[in-house]
């Protein structure tokens, strides 16, 4: 490159004028390119003048983060000491004192098999194996009973881990089943057609907290006596059902962005429906829907919150229930603040891994 | 373009049909695309058919591997009639390659993948066998060193000589062609016949639905004349460029040639 342009002086290479680039061009062209984006800036300047400095001094400056409730009474300050004090109630609820340790590494177990599965030189067989292993792992270290662990009902079950198990579980199961619906919905068979047709629209018409309601009130009474459905496990049916419905409408979405072309090409070579779909149509349709399934993925992830109308512990209902302690009373703002921190870095999380993924995937067109 | 004309090469035995299509129709809604039509293709046999746009003759093509299904009549390949039996259709498409007018490659996989898909899922070949298989064809296209590519990275020319490649690794019976180079910049059409002409001169069956007239000369043994759904002319490339005898047939020559 440099060789070739150095053979080519005809027309002297000179620098663009001193406005055009640099700080002070940067400045003219996205700050101050016309008077009413001098105007929006000068505002949003002034703006960011009386908002951070107050902020970062409540935040970080007069604010103390490891004391007791009463040292917090007497600054201004936020107490973030909160958060530490209650750290264990918030993380792991109802979870009995002395074996929250298997909660603990239940998560990190979750974790570690997520952050595992992200790497795309992981996705084999060996995989699934993994996970399996995994999943039986943490339903032991949570529910106990066996390898001389206490039995902790899942009712005392609360906080991350019941998040992140309503999360993980309810976004795994709704995209395969919605990407059965999204087919089913593509069928030539009528009747598969209209069930999906009407699963969908029903479910897309009801809202998340009366499915919750239902699956804990009206479901119930419809088992005969003396059968009981985990609570638990009745909200994460719910959380299921429901976000599969608006996966199926996406992948659809993605489905009909197919040329007929493709569809062609593969029956052409033999391949039966089955192979047609999973080998062809579905690899290209899904990534076409990665943004908006990711959109969903985070929603319910967020929805997932909502289980506290139906009295299930989630971390948000935990932190919650600190607040209604006298001695941290008042103190909602920093504990609103860590639980939305919480939440960010996994929604971040997630949406980062969409991205990262998305441009693996690429191939040019 | 390649002079040497390979039907005089080899002669085709006309008793063993591979292809019968016997009183077929079919209609798009109320629209009559296909009117009786009435084709018997030899093993060996090179066919091209031409007529106007709209005229069916994709269609009928594309017919012949269910792409489009008829509503009338009958079609046998290769002893196989071609019914609503899922299992029939699929074997008769694993018999029959198919060449597309816009390639149609697998954009997701690499060129090799896109070749080997076939062979390893629906005739169950080892995939190291497959990969090899899909090499050699590729070697014979002359397109081996893009293997790893992908198949929006290759030229249009370069991807339909891919997409023959692709359906030849199913070792097919037949091969359809639906109007390979009609999507082509004009400087690729030679590189995708000369593949063609290649392998007309190795025996493949083909029915190539095109306008190259020169491809029809020096490759056909019989060229069809499609217009309104219907067969109006059959003949040999000779008899049907110097001798055509249907006014329809000479009009739409005048307008081709010029």
């Amino acid at each position: 490159m440099h060789s070739e342009r150095s053979q080519t002086p005809s027309v002297q290479e000179i620098r663009p004028p001193r406005t055009a680039i640099g700080v002070v061009g940067w400045l003219r062209a996205n700050l101050f390119s016309t008077w009413y984006n001098s105007l929006l800036t000068i505002a949003t300047l002034f703006l960011l003048w009386k908002v951070v400095p107050p902020f970062v001094r409540w935040a970080f400056i007069d604010s103390l983060w490891m004391s007791t409730s009463a040292e917090c009474k007497a600054v201004d300050g936020a107490c973030w000491s909160l958060i530490p004090a209650n750290i264990r109630f918030i993380l792991f609820g109802f979870y009995p004192y002395g074996e929250q340790w298997r909660p603990a590494i239940a998560v990190v177990v979750l974790v570690g098999l997520l952050v595992y599965s992200q790497y795309r030189r992981n996705w084999k067989k060996r995989l699934i194996h993994i996970w399996l292993v995994g999943l039986v792992g943490m339903g032991v270290l949570m529910q106990g009973g066996i390898l001389g662990l206490t039995p902790v009902e899942s009712t005392q079950w609360g906080g991350l881990p019941l998040t992140l198990l309503l999360a993980v579980f309810g976004l795994t199961a709704a995209y395969p089943l919605g990407i059965a619906l999204a087919l089913g919905r593509q069928s030539d068979m009528p009747a598969v057609k209209s069930l999906c047709v009407v699963y969908i629209e029903l479910i897309r018409g009801v809202p998340l907290i009366s499915m919750l309601f239902m699956s804990s009130v009206v479901f119930p009474l419809f088992l005969p006596e003396g059968v009981t459905v985990n609570k638990i496990l009745r909200a994460q049916v719910a959380i299921i059902l429901f976000t599969a419905a608006y996966i199926a409408e996406v992948v659809r979405g993605g489905l009909q962005g197919m040329s007929r072309g493709q569809y062609e090409a593969a029956q052409s070579l033999g391949l039966n429906y089955y192979q047609t779909m999973r080998l062809i149509i579905l690899p290209q349709a899904l990534k076409i829907v990665i943004p908006p399934s990711v959109s969903i993925l985070i929603s319910a992830f967020k929805d997932t919150s909502l289980v506290v109308i139906i009295a299930l512990y989630d971390l948000l209902k935990t932190t919650q229930s600190v607040l209604g302690d006298p001695r941290w009373m008042g103190y909602s703002a920093e504990a609103y603040i860590f639980l939305a921190l919480v939440y960010f870095v996994c929604c971040f999380y997630m949406s980062n891994f969409s991205r990262k993924l998305e441009r693996r995937l690429h191939t040019a067109r | 373009m390649n002079q040497t004309s390979p039907n005089h090469i080899d002669p085709v035995e006309a008793d063993d049909t591979i292809i019968e299509i016997i009183g077929m129709h079919k209609w798009f809604g109320e629209f009559h695309v296909l009117k009786d039509i009435n084709l018997k293709v030899a093993r060996k046999e090179r066919i091209v058919i031409c007529g106007p746009s709209g005229s069916g003759k994709s269609t009928l093509i594309r017919c012949v591997n269910r792409l489009e299904e008829h509503q009338k009549g009958h079609i046998i390949v290769d002893g196989i009639e071609m019914n609503n039996n899922i299992k029939n259709i699929e074997k008769i498409r694993a018999e029959v390659g198919m060449v597309f007018q816009h390639f149609n490659l697998f954009p997701h996989l690499t060129i090799l993948d896109n070749l080997s898909l076939g062979p390893i899922w629906v005739r169950k070949v080892p995939r190291k066998e497959a990969e090899d298989a899909a090499m050699h064809y590729l070697e014979k296209v002359q397109i081996a060193e893009q293997a790893k590519k992908y198949p929006g990275q290759l030229s249009g020319g370069q991807q339909q000589r891919v997409a023959i490649a692709r359906s030849l690794c199913m070792a097919p019976k037949v091969m359809l062609f639906d109007e390979p180079t009609s999507a082509l910049d004009p400087e690729m059409i030679k590189e995708v016949l000369d593949v063609m002409i290649d392998l007309a001169q190795e025996g493949m069956t083909m029915i190539v639905v095109t306008h190259e007239m020169g491809f029809a000369k020096s490759v056909a043994h019989r060229v069809l004349f499609m217009d309104y759904g219907q067969i109006v002319e059959s003949n040999t490339p000779d008899e049907f460029f110097d001798n055509p005898r249907h006014d329809r047939t000479k009009l739409f020559l005048s307008q081709i040639l010029h």
